[in-house]
């Protein structure tokens, strides 16, 4: 899918040139590396994307505003509700419309119980990458019951279609507080069950410890965002330092990598930092719902949605990262342009320059910690 | 710092380089000229107070009634917390500007997409290939006037309806049913019923009583 050039290989030492991916289980999706290496050791990975290239942001141009609302489920299949949140305040922005309170909580609930769902998947998928094969049934049991909660919620287990523009589709159904605080008074246990588990194994810990640091000025170049960032020790967080919806009114605290097992920004920093924020996410899911208000769950949104001329960004904390949705009206019923920044596709980009001295084995345990999901690097 | 004060010191620096801050709809952007981008990211970058650490974004915007693109930078700081928008027109039929990525790598991954996308090349880029599509791609699918090539390397982009197909298998099997069954004859067709005169229309003359005889 690209045109390379590749260095002269030479045949009198064990340089190799290795396509990895694109079936490869542990590329998260369809994705292809090209290795340089010499033995085990790489000289560079070169990520080759755009597999699952589905021209979502061409699609954006082509159907209204509301129509695209499924559309963007399809960004991300592991953490579609930050791509509704993300294009449903860009349209609101657009259109100026304020979004009731209780909509904003049940905005805030499905993102959260989405991005325990999202972390789940990372943090067990990484631990198959690199050998430990049942911390991911763990992980798939915990996450199967929030699957149940959001289609009681929304109707759907993967591609939600929840958010609309000006609120949400559905309120909650009748008895799901009490299931969903059932579930957190589990989960929070599991969290050290975690911990207990693999978190602080001594052979987990060796294996992740000290391995492709990003330093927090490599982070911040390289445009990482989200729980990438926060490995490398930069203490941001969109929700608590840009706050959107209803996020000032929770108490939440913004875990940052410390070097747990090594080097600050290392892989077990990035992994970790996944695990407490899963914790955190119960934290706010359970103050939601606490102090949930009465109303209305949708604004009144005119059935054409024709937004004056003009551009707007918003921002929100997705479960990999930023999630930016710039769209540009030019005063019809259709985005003039539509871009949704992901945080995979940044993640990407440091790929190629972090991979030079790596173990081929350690190159899976990078992209797993970077949590790249394939779909949100193509669109 | 808020983005009009960051404005003002940059058209203090860089003089008619950097446009009027729009005020569109929300969010406000100052286009800038082309061929001093990478000098005022540089200097958004190092002049302390500024300090614009964070290439957010970078993507392009197509406007064919005014043959413009637009490269549109999203720009944030870490430190300060706050952010400015810029954008630099191009010619669309050669749209060409310098590469900020050495000022944020970040700028890598973000222009060969828009370079894949939109065809806008980057000067001075290290590695400006195209990313999600093919290299042998035709166009520019997010340019407004980009047209289907119809194929690639034979296979279609179009393919006729299923259903179209599942209609023409049921006629070739109804067919073959009756031609191994035969329906029997069709029953000797009765007397066409007296039809009743239509509404509306005229009743028929009846016959003229017969001439008397002289």
């Amino acid at each position: 899918m690209s045109k390379l050039v590749l260095r002269r290989v030479d045949r009198n030492n064990e340089e190799m040139l290795i396509n990895f991916g694109p079936q490869h289980p542990s590329t998260h999706g369809v994705l292809n590396f090209l290795v340089e290496t010499d033995g085990e050791v790489m000289k560079r990975a070169i990520p080759d994307i755009g597999y699952l290239h589905r021209s979502l942001e061409k699609i954006g141009e082509m159907v209204g505003y509301p129509g695209y609302m499924p559309y963007t489920d399809r960004i991300d299949y592991l953490a579609a509700m930050f791509a509704n949140e993300g294009y449903a305040i860009a349209v609101e922005k657009l259109i100026k419309v304020e979004v009731p309170k209780r909509a904003q909580y049940l905005r805030a609930i499905s993102c959260e119980l989405n991005r325990i769902a999202s972390h789940l998947v990372s943090v067990g998928t990484m631990a198959t990458d690199i050998g430990a094969v049942t911390p991911l049934v763990y992980a798939l049991r915990e996450r199967e019951i929030i699957n149940d909660l959001l289609e009681a919620l929304c109707g759907a287990r993967l591609t939600y279609n929840y958010h609309r523009i000006g609120g949400v589709a559905f309120d909650m159904p009748a008895g799901w507080q009490e299931k969903v605080i059932a579930y957190l008074d589990r989960f929070d246990s599991s969290v050290q069950e975690w911990d207990r588990l693999i978190s602080f194994n001594e052979i987990y810990k060796k294996r992740l410890g000290g391995v492709a640091v990003v330093s927090r000025e490599q982070a911040i170049d390289y445009g990482l965002s989200g729980p990438n960032l926060r490995g490398s020790g930069v203490d941001w967080d969109l929700r608590r330092d840009a706050p959107y919806g209803a996020y000032p009114d929770f108490q939440f605290d913004v875990p940052v990598g410390r070097g747990w097992a090594g080097k600050v920004g290392d892989c077990f920093d990035r992994y970790y930092v996944r695990v407490l924020e899963m914790a955190q996410s119960s934290r706010i899911v359970r103050q939601a719902l606490e102090k949930m208000p009465e109303g209305e769950i949708t604004a009144k949104v005119p059935r054409k949605v024709k937004p004056e001329a003009g551009e707007v960004q918003s921002r929100i904390e997705s479960a990999r990262g930023e999630m930016a949705y710039y769209v540009v009206s030019d005063g019809t019923e259709r985005a003039h342009r539509v871009r949704a920044r992901t945080g995979s596709y940044m993640a990407m980009g440091i790929i190629e320059d972090v991979s030079p001295g790596l173990m081929v084995a350690d190159l899976v345990a990078l992209i797993a910690s970077l949590d790249v999901v394939a779909p949100e690097t193509d669109r | 710092m808020t983005t009009i004060e960051i404005h003002q010191k940059l058209q203090e620096a860089f003089g008619d380089a950097v446009g009027p801050l729009g005020q569109p709809k929300v969010d406000p952007f100052a286009v800038v000229k082309g061929d001093r981008i990478v000098e005022i990211c540089a200097w958004l970058k190092k002049t302390p107070g500024i300090e614009i650490d964070f290439l957010q974004d970078l993507t392009a915007v197509d406007w064919p009634k005014r043959n413009v693109i637009e490269v549109v930078y999203h720009l944030f700081s870490f430190p300060h917390r706050h952010g400015i928008v810029l954008k630099v027109e191009l010619d669309r039929a050669n749209p060409v500007v310098h590469t900020v990525e050495g000022v944020w790598k970040a700028a890598n991954w973000l222009e060969r997409e828009v370079y894949d996308l939109f065809g806008v090349v980057f000067t001075g880029h290290p590695d400006l290939r195209r990313v999600m599509l093919p290299d042998d791609w035709v166009g520019h699918p997010l340019r407004k006037d980009y047209q289907e090539a119809g194929g690639f390397h034979g296979i279609p982009n179009l393919r006729e309806n299923p259903l179209v197909e599942l209609r023409r298998i049921d006629l070739v099997r109804i067919a073959e049913h009756q031609k191994a069954n035969p329906p029997p004859p069709p029953p000797p067709p009765a007397p066409p019923p007296a039809a009743a005169p239509a509404a509306g229309t005229p009743p028929a003359p009846s016959t003229p009583p017969a001439a008397p005889k002289a």
